[in-house]
């Protein structure tokens, strides 16, 4: 005799909790190498602040584990715009600010990619860069168009083709001279090099595809 | 290099505490959020707010007192300060007459300001800071970066706000002196952040480099080191031509030091910058030969230039009393 009990399933919340502890982690190891690549072209410390930015997630942990999703990035996103500074503070704090304002409580596949691409586009907005400017931009803008395009064939199908668009995006992005941020004034030395907020961004959707993309 | 240090990532929080006490008569600090904010503030005045990355001293902090600055927001070193901090700063120090905010021009600085802007709810106006005429690459995009010529524009917005004017004439003066306002500088080497294990620049012994940022930015030119008389003509050709002052308009001539070079050297590329520009009938009429905006221990100097007149001149001359600028009092 077995009687049958549902499995137990973790709530969206509580996955997307447990994603950005892991996002928080990796940025945190990634320091130094997110500082080298911005050394390269920039002033060196874009890891440093994604560190602060993750330090910071983890601190008000517990009031993040209260909210419903919308709520959750919303909160995260302001969190991080009103502590971290420098300019990854304010980019990706509104990345994720506007990805929660145009998120519904229980989105769809669908509704993510259309939350994504919105929050894409304030940080392009809060950033004045367009894509080709040699910035996060370049990743994060493909990899949502691709979400969108995907979002019907299943969650790991879709993860994958938005992880793949950004991959692509930061090596089509690598010959181009800057022509946002700091890396701007650096001229014809950029081209070659990768942009450490396209790189910051990459390592994101890889973690969030490895995460979510094998769960149903 | 080795450097006076306990935990690096203690280093802005503990100088600012030595500063703080230091100068207990004219500022007092806020840790959390953090800022620095005028000790005795006048009712009714337009308050002046500058902020940015940390390392630059005595900019921002070292000018907030009489006739400057009320209130610096500090970031980590080379870091823009956040915007908790800097809408903490602007609600500490402004009432009705307004708030300017002077910005250096910085994607993080601008963003951060415009966001805590977007939270502030008194009358304020944002002026950007952009008088670098080093970089080989960005004008046409992000335009310049601020650097030294940010000391000029505090110094005159900030007269002219002790004088009791409005918000929008202190924003459209310090608008003003901005425009008229070009700075270039070299650097002999590098500097490193505390929190990092390796310089921001590096440069061979016996290499400068033209054109350099306040921190550690390439510039446009990579040579060995020229005589400094060469390299101070370098640098005052490239402001002039940028510049193009009218014969006999008096200009304010601003050397500065980048952290590592001595006051001595200083004073050898100032003398032949007025050489060259008395040698072109152009008239020196005010001169400030000082570090006042640093890029931590980097060798280096900036010169800066402004197309003064006569209400630029009189707000220069004006009584300034803050820790790092301080005259007519």
């Amino acid at each position: 005799m077995t009687s049958a009990s549902p499995a137990p399933t973790r709530s969206a919340e509580a996955r997307a909790l447990d994603a950005l502890a892991t996002l928080c982690q990796r940025l945190l190891a990634a320091e130094d190498e997110l500082d080298a690549l911005d050394r390269a072209i920039g002033d060196g410390d874009h890891g440093h602040n994604l560190s602060r930015a993750a330090r910071r997630l983890d601190e008000v942990r517990d009031t993040l584990a209260n909210l419903a999703l919308p709520d959750l990035l919303r909160r995260a996103g302001s969190e991080i715009v009103m502590s971290v500074g420098g300019a990854s503070g304010p980019l990706y704090g509104t990345l994720l600010m506007e990805t929660g304002k145009a998120l519904p409580v229980a989105p769809s596949l669908a509704e993510w990619a259309t939350a994504f691409a919105a929050g894409v586009a304030g940080l392009a907005k809060r950033g004045r860069a367009a894509e080709g400017d040699k910035t996060m931009l370049d990743v994060l803008a493909p990899a949502s168009r691709a979400l969108a395009v995907h979002a019907g064939g299943g969650r790991a199908a879709a993860l994958a083709a938005m992880q793949a668009a950004g991959r692509q995006g930061l090596e089509d992005a690598r010959p181009l001279r800057a022509r946002r941020g700091r890396a701007a004034y650096v001229g014809e030395r950029a081209a070659g090099a990768d942009d450490p907020g396209a790189a910051s961004a990459l390592l994101c959707l890889s973690t969030i595809t490895e995460l979510l993309g094998g769960e149903s | 290099m080795s450097k006076f240090l306990n935990d690096p990532e203690d280093a802005v929080a503990e100088a600012l505490r030595g500063f703080a006490r230091c100068h207990a008569d004219l500022v007092q600090l806020s840790e959390q959020p953090r800022f620095v904010a005028r000790r005795n503030r006048v009712p009714g005045k337009v308050a002046i707010v500058s902020g940015g990355g940390s390392g630059h001293d005595p900019l921002h902090a070292g000018f907030v007192g009489r006739g400057m600055l009320d209130a610096a927001v500090p970031g980590e070193v080379f870091s823009s300060p956040s915007v908790e901090q800097i809408l903490a700063a602007a609600q500490s120090v402004a009432d009705d007459a307004g708030l300017l905010c002077l910005i250096k021009n910085y994607s993080g600085d601008i963003m951060n300001f415009e966001l805590a802007m977007e939270l502030f709810d008194l009358p304020h106006a944002e002026v950007v800071i952009e008088d670098d005429i080093g970089a080989a690459g960005g004008g046409e995009t992000v335009g310049r970066r601020g650097v030294a010529g940010t000391v000029v524009v505090e110094k005159i917005a900030g007269a002219a706000a002790e004088r009791m004017a409005g918000l929008t004439e202190c924003a459209d003066l310090a608008r003003s002196v901005a425009e008229a306002t070009r700075t270039m500088g070299v650097a002999l080497g590098g500097c490193r952040v505390p929190t990092a294990d390796r310089p921001n620049l590096e440069l061979a012994p016996g290499e400068m480099e033209i054109g350099i940022g306040i921190h550690g930015e390439p510039g446009r030119r990579r040579a060995p080191v020229a005589p400094a008389d060469d390299i101070a003509e370098e640098l005052v050709y490239a402001l002039l031509s940028d510049l193009a002052p009218p014969p006999g308009e008096p200009l304010l001539l601003f050397v500065n030091g980048l952290g590592g070079t001595p006051p001595m050297e200083l004073q050898i590329l100032y003398r032949a910058a007025v050489r060259m520009i008395e040698g072109r009938g152009l008239a020196v009429a005010r001169s400030l030969v000082a570090p006042l905006v640093t890029s931590l221990e980097m060798p280096g100097a900036s010169i800066t230039l402004t197309r003064m007149n006569d209400r630029f001149l009189q707000l220069w001359d004006d009584p300034v009393v803050t820790p790092g600028l301080r005259w007519g009092a």
